[in-house]
């Protein structure tokens, strides 16, 4: 099973040097480097297009026991992954499985990476490597074979929603209700869920211009990067928030709701990515565990008259979520969608349609 | 937070199904409700547990954990709560009684945590499944039946192979999967003893066993702390299987969907605490079924909070007070909260231990019903290391799951459809034979990620093969080394010393990381103290400073002859060692223990015990020294070899351990003190054997001097039997040479617990047998202080001890065995570590041995202990606890292996109270009407003669077979004639037992040594499987007969610990 193995290593900005092994494709790379501490859902992660320009590190030792599915279209989405690609930059783990077994895998997780051009790194001491990026806070890095040099590149500088939401609007399920869903990097699962649900989804590019449209409610999705770089969308929001439609944001969503609202945002030190992020719904001692993906957050303190904070992070007192005194207005840090991860905060997509 | 006195129920004694896991769950509980200042009352006899010391419950109980001794407890102390979660199913069944009853409600005693109405729910199995159809969740078809013949019909009507299970039982108990009708029968008729209702449901062979543990507040909160997966598919009970956490073969949809529905499940259930779900997965879609749901603290909730670092036990207890999950912090990080889900970066695998071939007459093969004795958990950063690890820590022999002396497999393809307890070698075997993964998958239903895994084990040992005697490069070394191999393995299969391959992975500089368990991954920063050793890392999470540091080994797996004990004088010695201001750090992987606690120590090891991984963690720690006179025979056998690497032992010396332990050495220093000792001599030859034999007289005790945790010793009458053990004991050679002993009969054993600082006894604990020599000293009843015992034999016994102890120059704990005849005192025994009885001794003297020992061991002068031990004003008895009733077809006789799986003490004002106390804690019943007599040979019957007189004046009814009741009737005495089991007439003994017509058996055996299928052995056997009380020992069922003569239920005292007064 064991091919033969080529080194390989990942290099970060304060010039710690990881050394290890690759599979999946043998390519350079270059990118903003994040850990995840979920134990399951590779396949969902990758293809998790909020990781775009990040290399991703996973402290979940073992990776690759159950293969990757085949792909399979149903209703315009591929049925097991969160979008049509894989969006990390590059993948590093500490124990490759290179055997896999499971009844609904196809292919190795290394053959995928490979027909996605994406390289990954095995035998990488990853909670060494996670440490360092808690304690120091995330930082750029490169994934390195042979002699190969790259710069190091820092991909919140550029728009990265840009690079990851779609060219033109398409549409989705059908039902009474129909919902703009903004996508600025969307993960299909927020997509099924609302579908699922008998709603018609207007999925528009992130700088779409949807308010002479006739809908019932908008959806901002998630994605990637820093939110402040979404200038248009979040320009549209603040339109749609001067009339009393439903309005409801997941993660970058929340940040850009945020934005619309006057609020600030912030980086912050090294993400949440993990499926065990305890929130506590705020005037209330119910906990939710959830699922979350995302390197900056919504600035509690900064919000307007008219907003409250909705849910809070139990572990470190982060925003989790904002919403509207009175205006059906509100959004969520984590996801509801989870794909992967934990599903008790689904409800709120119930919610939602109730709003509609 | 309003209740102020609540009462726990403890789990008694360890036996097969409930093991040490509820010492740790009721420790944790009472420390959670104390930080609340709630006022703790104890019961449990279990006297060895760390629960039942001094410093944690406000008052403690050594009594039976039965409804009726529970009720006095409450009548007399007033709780206004009752804990029943945290004792097992033994808690669990009393606590529903006390309900049903109304003795809760009587006595205005809340339950806390999850109700007794939910706990019913999860019970019985027809509500169970009514209340998870209402929530659309699936279980297995199946109907709930009540007699034999709806059984049979049931079990056609879904088609065989069916699972049969008995509601309310531990462990599975009983259950089992049936071919045919003939099996439904068979199975049905046993468990209708136990139970009023059994279970016939559809047979899910193949399916993937996953377990969650969820834990749910009284705000609703509830979240999954941990998922497991069993290595070994549905067929295989989870406490015989080998299990991971966390699953390994999981997508996130399967993940996530089995984790919403436990949540939803529990909700549904209302339960208020901690719950263990366990399901069945098919293997090629997501449909699944939930099988069972533990409403309470289990062995794999013990599990889960050791894998996590997510204290369970603790957690659920502040939750039954009413606190909700985000109002409780995360005990590891203390920044983070207890309302999260830990994420591990590491994996752990539950090996089981067996102790099968300790038994006579049980089959090896595993299967729905349990029958491990212990279980230990290795951690890695791939499943291999854990693995290779784990197999050897369950210290059977195997350096990991290759190198291993030659395991003969008959058959292996039935060994693969058809496992026994070593099912995983066999596969290694099937792997090394050319096995495909697909053929072993076919015939196991394991999945091929595991068996690839075992595959790659196999393959490294091919490398290193071909390797040879070659210098091993260094990524190869690395990756054997990254696969679990041990440096013993490496060096076996290169044809190396372990001292030669440690030496080439220094010069390589290849040593393993320590790595915290910090229950997020990382992901913040924590101050956890709970450490394991990887090679697959690149850095240590800690820096190591010089410190005042002690490391004490721990004990291992629980197996029989060493368990909760032994944890119990780790836990004591840790404790000791913080009074005196020393850094304290722990090695042990035993997941059902208090010392694998993390918040016990300063820092703890939860890895090997070996040589290796001990020296690992001596060389980074740079200790004041080790102490190995704790944790029992694993650590006190590391000694010389520690000794020899140049680690500083602390307490008595590697050399007079090896003195004692030597038994040429040992029995040369007793001839030079002129201590008398049984004759003996290590045999190479049968006819040397019998020449031995022939010299001193029958009968003799054979003992094999290489010892692989099977079945060792036996007792031989005469040279047929001789002949026969020694023919068994196939390979006697100068290298397995045989230890022959004159077997002294008709004598009394002496036991000594005791302290010694350089060779001056400081304090010392004699004891005596209720049986006679010739049963085990585990197995033994013994009474504390002696009551029967000559003054000038006790005196013999402390001389010798004293002369032994300065011989040796003995420095901490220790313990002699002798046989005393008359006032004849021979030495049997002497080790020189703590003892299975040090808590026994400790708890009833109230004086820590332990704390002495420990004191001594650091150098730290401990006055002379004055005590007599004959100024008690009280009487402590220890009883043994028998699992005959889990092991099928096991001869329930007492012999000189050990063969009991826990034990109890209790005390009393005299003799008769602690000693009927200790029965019943152990299943022994009162009051008694009809007693079945079979009892031995002519001189045994003649001994029992007396007892049946007062029996018979107290009212009770005879039955009795063939001789015995002929000898009855000659002597006047009323009986009742019963036929033979094997007879076929009636009245028969069988059906008068299976009736349950009988309320107490007394079978005394014919001889020694008899593996026959006898009328007497099925008489056993019968009692066994319906539960009747059973005696195969004169001297304990004629006490017993004297005792129920003097003292009926009624006169025995409800006294708690602190209310005998010394």
């Amino acid at each position: 099973m064991e091919q033969k193995k080529v080194k390989a290593r990942i290099e970060l900005e304060d010039g710690s040097m990881f050394h290890g092994f690759s599979f999946g494709s043998i390519k350079s790379v270059a990118g903003e480097v994040v850990f995840n501490t979920s134990m399951v859902g590779y396949p969902e992660s990758l293809t998790d297009p909020s990781y775009y320009g990040q290399i991703l590190v996973l402290t979940y030792p073992l990776i690759g026991n159950y293969g990757v599915p085949e792909s399979k279209i149903i209703d315009k989405l591929d049925r097991w992954f969160e979008s049509s690609r894989i969006q990390v930059l590059g993948l590093v783990v500490s124990e490759y499985s290179f055997t896999y077994n499971h009844w609904n895998a196809a292919k190795s997780l290394s053959q995928w990476l490979i027909e996605h051009n994406v390289p990954g790194l095995y035998g990488v001491d990853t909670r060494m490597m996670t440490k360092i990026l808690r304690d120091e806070g995330t930082m750029l890095g490169r994934l390195l074979f042979f002699t190969e040099e790259k710069e190091f590149y820092d991909p919140n500088k550029s728009n990265l929603v840009e690079k990851v939401s779609i060219s033109e609007p398409v549409e989705y399920g059908s039902g009474e209700k129909t919902v703009i869903l903004i996508d600025c990097g969307c993960k299909d699962n927020i997509i099924r869920s609302l579908v699922k649900r008998g709603i018609r989804v207007k999925r528009v590019p992130w700088n779409y211009d949807f308010l002479s449209e006739d809908y019932d409610g908008i959806f901002i999705t998630n994605g990637p990067g820093d939110p402040k770089m979404c200038r248009e969308t979040i320009n549209k929001v603040k339109s749609a928030l001067e009339g009393t439609k439903p309005v409801f944001g997941i993660c970058l969503g929340n940040q850009i709701l945020a934005l619309a609202a006057g609020a600030d945002t912030f980086k912050l030190k090294f993400g949440h990515r993990s499926q065990n992020q305890p929130c506590v719904e705020m005037g209330t001692k119910r906990c939710y565990i959830t699922s979350q993906n995302h390197g900056f957050a919504v600035d509690g303190r900064t919000l307007q008259a008219g907003w409250e904070p909705w849910f809070v992070n139990a572990n470190d007192g982060t925003n989790e979520g904002i919403r509207h005194v009175s205006k059906p207005f509100m959004s969520v840090q984590f996801h509801p969608e989870a794909a992967p991860g934990p599903v008790d905060t689904e409800i709120l997509f119930d919610d939602f349609k109730r709003m509609l | 937070m309003n209740t102020k006195k609540v009462i726990i129920l403890g789990s008694s004694a360890l036996k097969i199904g409930e093991a040490g896991e509820f010492d740790y769950s009721g420790s944790q509980a009472i420390k959670a409700l104390k930080e609340e200042g709630v006022y703790t009352v104890l019961v449990n006899p279990n006297i060895a547990t760390i629960q039942t010391s001094d410093y944690l419950a406000d008052q403690v109980y050594f009594l039976p954990v039965t409804p009726y001794f529970v009720e006095q407890v409450i009548k007399k102390d007033k709780p206004e709560g009752i804990l029943l979660g945290f004792g097992g199913q033994t808690a669990l069944n009393c606590g529903v009684e006390l309900e049903r009853s109304g003795v809760l409600r009587r006595y205005g005693v809340t339950v806390l945590g999850t109700s007794v109405e939910t706990i019913i729910n999860t019970e019985d199995r027809d509500l169970f499944v009514t209340k998870l159809n209402q929530i659309n969740v699936k279980v297995p078809r199946s109907q709930a039946v009540s007699n034999m013949e709806q059984a049979v019909k049931v079990a056609a009507e879904i088609g065989y192979p069916v699972m049969m299970r008995i509601a309310y039982a531990l462990g599975g108990l009983g259950s089992g999967i049936c071919q045919d009708e003939k099996q439904v029968r068979e199975r049905a008729q046993k468990a209708f003893s136990y139970a009023n209702q059994i279970l016939i449901e559809e047979y899910l062979q193949g399916w993937k066993e996953i377990e969650y543990e969820i834990v749910r507040d009284q705000y609703d909160n509830c979240l999954s702390v941990c998922n497991m997966e069993n290595f070994d598919p549905m067929g295989i009970h989870t406490g015989e299987s080998i299990v991971v956490a966390p699953s390994q073969t999981l997508t996130n949809r399967e993940y996530h969907m089995l984790r919403e529905i436990a949540i939803r499940t529990v909700r549904h259930l209302g339960v208020i605490g901690e719950c263990n779900i366990q399901y069945a997965l098919d293997a090629k879609s997501e449909d699944y079924r939930v099988i069972e749901i533990n409403a309470r603290l289990s062995r794999s909730s013990a599990l889960a909070s050791k894998a996590t670092g997510y204290p369970l036990a603790a957690v659920a207890a502040k939750l039954a007070l009413g606190y909700s999950l985000v109002d409780l912090p995360n005990s590891i990080t203390r920044v983070t909260k207890a309302c999260f889900e830990p994420s591990l970066d590491y994996i752990v695998v539950k090996l089981p231990r067996w102790d099968l071939k300790k038994f006579r007459q049980v089959s090896n093969k595993i299967g729905s019903g349990m029958k491990s004795v212990g279980e230990i958990m290795a951690i890695g950063r791939k499943f291999e290391e854990a693995l290779q690890k784990g197999l050897r820590m369950l210290e059977i022999g195997a350096s990991g799951l290759v190198q291993n002396r030659e395991m003969e497999f008959g058959d292996l393809d039935e060994e693969l459809t058809e496992p026994t307890d070593l099912r995983v070698f066999a596969i290694a075997e099937a792997l090394k034979k050319g096995y495909s993964l697909d053929k072993i998958h076919e015939r196991s239903f394991i999945d091929k990620w595991f068996l690839a895994k075992l595959e790659n084990i196999v393959n490294i040992e091919k490398k290193l093969q071909a390797v040879g005697e070659q210098r091993c490069p260094q990524d190869l070394l690395l990756e054997a080394k990254q696969h679990g191999f041990s440096d013993l393995q490496i060096a076996g299969a290169t044809g190396h010393t372990e001292q030669e391959i440690r030496r080439l992975r220094k010069d390589y500089n290849l040593t393993p990381c320590v790595k915290q368990i910090d229950t997020l991954a990382a992901e913040y920063p924590a101050q956890t103290n709970y450490l394991y050793l990887t090679y697959n890392g690149s850095q240590d999470d800690l820096t190591f400073l010089e410190r005042r540091s002690v490391i004490v080994l721990g004990g291992g797996a629980y197996r029989i002859g060493s368990s909760v004990e032994f944890d119990w004088c780790c836990v004591n010695s840790i404790l000791a060692l913080k009074k005196l201001n020393y850094q304290t750090i722990m090695v042990n992987y035993n997941p059902e223990t208090v010392s694998t606690d993390y918040d016990e120590c300063d820092k703890l090891y939860f890895d090997e015990l070996t040589f290796e991984t001990v020296l690992d963690i001596y060389e980074k720690e740079k200790p004041l020294g080790i102490i190995v006179s704790m944790g029992g025979q694993i650590p006190n056998n590391l000694a010389l070899k520690l000794d020899k690497a140049g680690v500083k032992l602390l307490g008595t010396s590697a050399l007079s351990i090896d003195n004692a332990e030597d038994r040429h050495k040992f029995s040369k220093l007793l001839d030079e003190l002129g201590i008398d000792q049984p004759e003996w001599k290590e045999l190479t030859s049968m006819a040397e054997a019998e020449k031995f034999a022939r010299k001193v007289g029958y009968p003799v005790l054979i003992r094999p001097s290489y010892v692989l945790s099977g079945a060792a010793m036996s007792v031989s009458v005469n040279d047929e039997e001789l002949e026969k053990f020694l023919n068994k004991a196939s390979d006697i050679s100068a290298d397995h040479p045989v230890v022959i002993s004159k077997f002294i009969e008709n004598a009394k054993e002496i036991e000594i617990d005791a302290v010694a600082h350089e060779g001056e006894l400081l304090v010392y604990a004699i004891s005596e047998h209720v049986e006679n020599a010739g049963v085990h000293s585990g197995d033994a009843t013994i009474v504390l202080p002696p009551q029967r015992t000559f003054l000038e034999t006790t005196r013999r016994v402390k001389k010798i001890a004293r002369a032994i102890a300065k011989a040796l120059k003995i420095n901490g704990p220790f313990n002699m065995q002798f046989v005393a005849k008359d006032n004849d005192v021979k030495v049997i025994e002497c080790n020189l570590r703590a003892s299975r009885s040090f808590p026994f001794v400790s708890k009833i003297f109230k004086t820590n041995f332990i704390d002495i020992a420990t004191r001594v061991i650091m150098g730290h002068h401990v006055p002379r202990v004055d005590r007599s031990a004959f100024d008690l004003e009280y009487v402590g008895v220890k009883a043994p606890q028998f699992s005959f009733t889990r092991l099928a077809g096991a001869d329930p006789t007492l012999g000189v292996e050990m063969a009991s799986t826990g034990e109890v003490a209790c005390i009393g004002d005299d003799f008769e109270e602690a000693f009927l106390k200790s029965l019943l804690s152990v299943g022994y019943k009162l009051p008694i009407k009809n007693i079945l007599l079979s009892t031995g040979p002519i001189e045994t019957k003649a001994d029992f003669l007396p007892s049946a007189r007062i029996l018979q004046k107290m009212g009770i009814n005879f039955y009795a077979t063939g001789g015995t009741a002929r000898f009855m009737e000659d002597n006047n005495l009323q009986v009742t004639r019963l036929h033979w089991p094997l007879s076929g007439k009636s009245p028969n003994v069988l059906d008068y037992l299976s009736e349950k017509k009988i309320d107490l058996v007394v079978n005394i055996p014919k001889n020694y040594q008899e593996e026959e299928l006898t009328n007497d052995y099925i008489i056993r056997r019968h009692a066994v499987d319906f539960a009747i009380p059973l005696f195969t020992n004169m001297q304990l069922a004629r006490r017993f007969v004297e005792a129920i003569s003097r003292k009926n239920l009624k006169d025995l005292q409800i006294k708690s610990w602190c209310e005998y007064e010394k």
